[in-house]
């Protein structure tokens, strides 16, 4: 992208600390922004990128240091600061009220509050020259619950706009959207610049900080670790700063392809939440290899996960499994079934975090003889097997009395994949298994899923995370509108292609059901 | 007999009675729906009528004037509603258990004062309540006139309050503000507005309008206060939100829907003479809400951040 830069200083912070408790968020972080430049901010979950820019848009207040916008200091903690300092923030959760309108969404707290009218007249000429101007087309009438995710971005990039912004953060702007719409983003962006606004853009994604951005600051564990301008560094480069150590990518052997373990016949199923409904899925799971499902989030694959975990029954359509099949469905089924599960939501519906580790691991168990005699609970075999699975998982937490909810993300997931394991599981569903955690993390989760691959199981792996499908899938589906395409041996499609599909375009064997708009569910 | 139940709805005095036992419902279902438009479940709606029915009506009755004594009753309701909304707020102390001890403190506590205030007086003292209030030109209406244009004017503020609530929620900044309040708090924040200031705000001013409704009892539709005389309405009120969709306009059809069910039934006892248990008429607007429930509030798109604390700047 090219620079449009005069020089001027338009944003500068220095000296940023922020604690939580014994975590230190932000340790003294300093660097300015020059007007129409763009500045990546890399770093890993957790690196302390959100936390900064929460502080500079003062729903943090930092526990010292200043921020200084175009030359003017600004007081801790107030948001209509920021915004009257014209800072901008698209949110990576979207800031928005569902029910209600673009327009409304946007106007919010642009009029004077005590007045007894509201100018809606007004809002709406605004809001069509700006989207003109700036590209962004959206009928400013539409319920946000009607929006597709790229159509909310919008809407949050011009809510900063009606304010005239001059200075944009963007928080993880990619993380929803498709390839396409990711390119339609970064036009954006470009016409942004050019009309001399200045932009923050955080990511952990290397390709995109490199395809964006003028200049690229790195953070990890809180601290300012590299800066470097985009032009004169490369990926490997900024990986090494972003993470500390080089990563190494997971080795992958030829797949030992067995029998097919789990398969859906023409199943159909109500959607789960705000997701959409499934439409004639057919899904065949082999052993000894990885299926990775690709796809938008809110496309039906929380009910595809739900449906494999026993917590859905189909509507239509059959599960078959090791060639049978199958009558009733239910999640003890499913474990009777040997069908282990990584839930997509570790907090919500992984853990309790407010039970023991101990508690946690025997929660899909404590009724088998192993855990239970005669309805009486055999704490010391729950404890050893507690024990056993932090030995063997390398979980980092104080005793199995520990609560979970203490853990970081990491080693609850470690735990989970400990408790989903146990017993070699003939079968494993694999939902979002790395949101959130950091590069470590991640590629011990890998590891541990090359491993049960190894040993022969079946697994499905779904992932919003493009590179990861791509990565480790012997075959890949892609999820749209809650249909799924025909797989595809690794290799054989290219990013462009599973990009298509999963803008919902080139299904052959579409239903005729008219589907759902795809929701975020973030 | 049942030509006789039929012309019931045909008498003035009828439509009449459900205006005004719809009145107290209309003040306390208007203050429950702003404080549940900007995210916040008010229990307290009971205990705050009581408050509201006995500071007026004690007002009047120390010698104040009855306009001040609505002031009074409001501003009374307005400061438990800031004890509901600081503890359920900033504090983000559960909504429910807060707005149960709520209710009951706000009556134990005016009982209490009752009793010590009037400790003498064996059958609670009389005031002179609001009298029916003509409007000139619309009450010489035929039917029409006499029922809605001969109320008190406590039932022409209910109305009044109505269209004020609906126009402010939808035709003002503030409005929008609360409105988003309750649907997502972030995106309050994220635009520069204070969301403690916008929700402790709306249920203080939905507090006042309970007690406002509390009020209405001691000093419109009967003259005097006795215990245990807000009866559950607060409760019902409390569906009637629900029932209208948490919209002012179709809440004000519930309130007067309800309050024409619960006057009917006092007809229709006469009516029957006897024959049937008069408990099974007592019952029929309390039936007949819950299956108004069960039919129009299962699709009722409730605001999305009802009961859910904001605390800023949390991770």
């Amino acid at each position: 992208m090219t620079a449009q830069s005069n020089g001027e200083v338009v944003l500068n912070l220095s000296g940023i600390t922020k604690t939580f408790g014994p975590l230190i968020a932000n340790d003294a972080i300093s660097f300015s922004l020059k007007q129409g430049e763009v500045i990546a901010l890399l770093g890993e979950n957790g690196a302390g990128k959100t936390t900064l820019m929460n502080i500079l848009f003062g729903h943090y207040v930092a526990d010292s240091g200043t921020v200084t916008a175009f030359g003017k200091e600004l007081p801790k903690g107030d948001p209509q600061a920021a915004l009257d300092a014209r800072i901008g923030m698209v949110h990576q959760h979207f800031t928005l009220a569902d029910n209600m309108t673009v327009l409304d969404n946007i106007a919010l707290g642009t009029q004077k509050l005590f007045w007894p009218s509201f100018d809606r007249a007004k809002a709406r000429q605004r809001i069509v020259s700006h989207a003109e101007d700036f590209g962004l087309s959206v009928n400013p009438d539409a319920l946000i619950a009607d929006l597709s995710v790229g159509e909310r971005q919008r809407v949050e990039i011009l809510k900063a706009l009606y304010r005239d912004a001059r200075i944009l953060i963007l928080d993880e702007p990619t993380a929803v959207l498709t390839p396409h719409e990711t390119d339609a983003l970064f036009r954006t962006l470009k016409m942004l610049v050019a009309k001399g606004l200045s932009i923050i853009f955080i990511s952990h994604k290397l390709q995109e900080v490199m395809a964006v951005s003028d200049r690229v600051l790195v953070l990890r564990g809180g601290k300012l670790v590299g800066e470097e301008r985009t032009a004169e560094t490369d990926r490997k480069a900024l990986a090494g700063l972003m993470v500390g150590e080089e990563i190494k990518p997971p080795q992958i052997s030829e797949p030992q392809t067995g029998k097919t373990v789990f398969r859906l016949e023409n199943v159909s199923a109500k959607g789960v939440g705000t997701g959409a409904d499934l439409h004639d899925i057919f899904l065949d799971l082999k052993a000894g290899e990885i299926t990775g499902l690709a796809g938008v989030s809110g496309n039906g694959q929380a009910a595809l996960a739900a449906l494999i975990s026993g917590t859905l029954s189909p509507t239509k359509g059959r599960i078959h499994i090791n060639g049978e099949t199958i009558g009733s469905w239910s999640p003890r089924h499913a474990l009777a079934h040997k069908i282990g599960r990584i839930p997509e939501d570790r907090h919500a519906v992984g853990m309790i975090g407010d039970m023991s580790v101990t508690e946690n691991v025997v929660s899909e168990r404590y009724l088998s003889n192993r855990f239970s005699k005669m309805g009486f609970l055999n704490w010391g075999a729950a404890r050893r097997f507690a024990e056993s699975i932090i030995h063997d998982f390398d979980v980092k937490c104080p005793s199995p009395e520990a609560r979970v909810r203490l853990l970081s993300g990491g080693n609850m997931q470690k735990l989970i994949l400990g408790r989903a394991f146990d017993g070699d599981p003939q079968m494993i569903l694999a939902s979002q298994p790395t949101r959130g955690l950091d590069v470590g993390a991640v590629s011990y989760v890998h590891a541990q899923l090359l491993k049960a691959r190894a040993r022969g199981a079946a697994i499905l792996l779904i992932s919003e995370d493009l590179d990861e499908v791509m990565t480790l899938a012997d075959q890949i589906v892609v999820m749209s509108k809650g249909r799924l395409s025909a797989p595809s041996r690794r290799g054989a499609r290219t990013i462009a292609d599973l990009g298509t599909l999963m803008a919902g375009h080139g299904f052959e064997s579409a239903s005729n059901t008219a589907p759902k708009e795809p929701d975020h569910a973030a | 007999m049942l030509l006789d139940a039929f012309d019931i709805l045909l008498t003035t005095g009828f439509w009449v009675a459900a205006i005004r036992i719809a009145s107290p419902l209309i003040f306390a279902t208007m203050g429950e729906l702003i404080c549940e438009r900007a995210g916040v479940l008010n229990l307290g709606i009971e205990g705050i009528m009581t408050v509201g029915a006995f500071t007026g009506w004690f007002t009047v009755y120390a010698g104040g004037d009855l306009w001040t004594g609505v002031m009074v009753a409001a501003l009374c309701g307005a400061m438990f509603g800031l004890l509901h909304g600081f503890l359920t707020v900033p504090l983000g102390l559960s909504q429910h258990v807060t707005g149960i001890g709520i209710t009951l403190l706000a009556t134990s506590l005016t009982y209490f004062t009752y009793r010590v205030a009037l400790s003498e007086s064996t059958s609670p003292p009389k005031i002179e309540p609001f009298q029916p209030y003509p409007v000139p030109g619309l009450s010489e209406i035929p039917f029409l006139g006499e029922t809605l244009f001969m109320q008190t004017p406590l039932t022409y503020l209910a109305f009044i309050t109505v269209g004020l609530v609906a126009w402010v929620l939808y035709r003002t900044p503030l409005g929008l503000a609360v409105r988003a309040a309750g649907e997502n708090p972030v995106a309050v924040e994220a635009q520069g507005i204070s969301v403690t200031a916008i929700r402790v705000g709306a249920v203080m001013v939905g507090s006042a309008l309970m007690a406002i409704g509390g009020a209405f009892l001691t000093m419109s539709a009967f003259n005097s206060f006795f215990f245990e005389m807000i009866n559950g309405r607060g409760w019902i009120c409390i569906a009637l939100v629900v029932f209208g969709s948490w919209r002012p306009g179709k809440a004000l059809l519930g309130a007067i829907l309800f309050a024409a069910f619960d006057a009917y039934q006092v007809r229709l006892q006469q009516v029957t003479g006897g024959v049937i248990p008069y408990q099974i008429f007592l019952m029929l607007p309390y039936i007949l809400s819950i299956v108004a429930l069960i039919v129009v509030a299962r699709r009722a798109s409730y605001p999305k951040a009802l009961m859910v604390p904001y605390q800023k700047g949390e991770r």
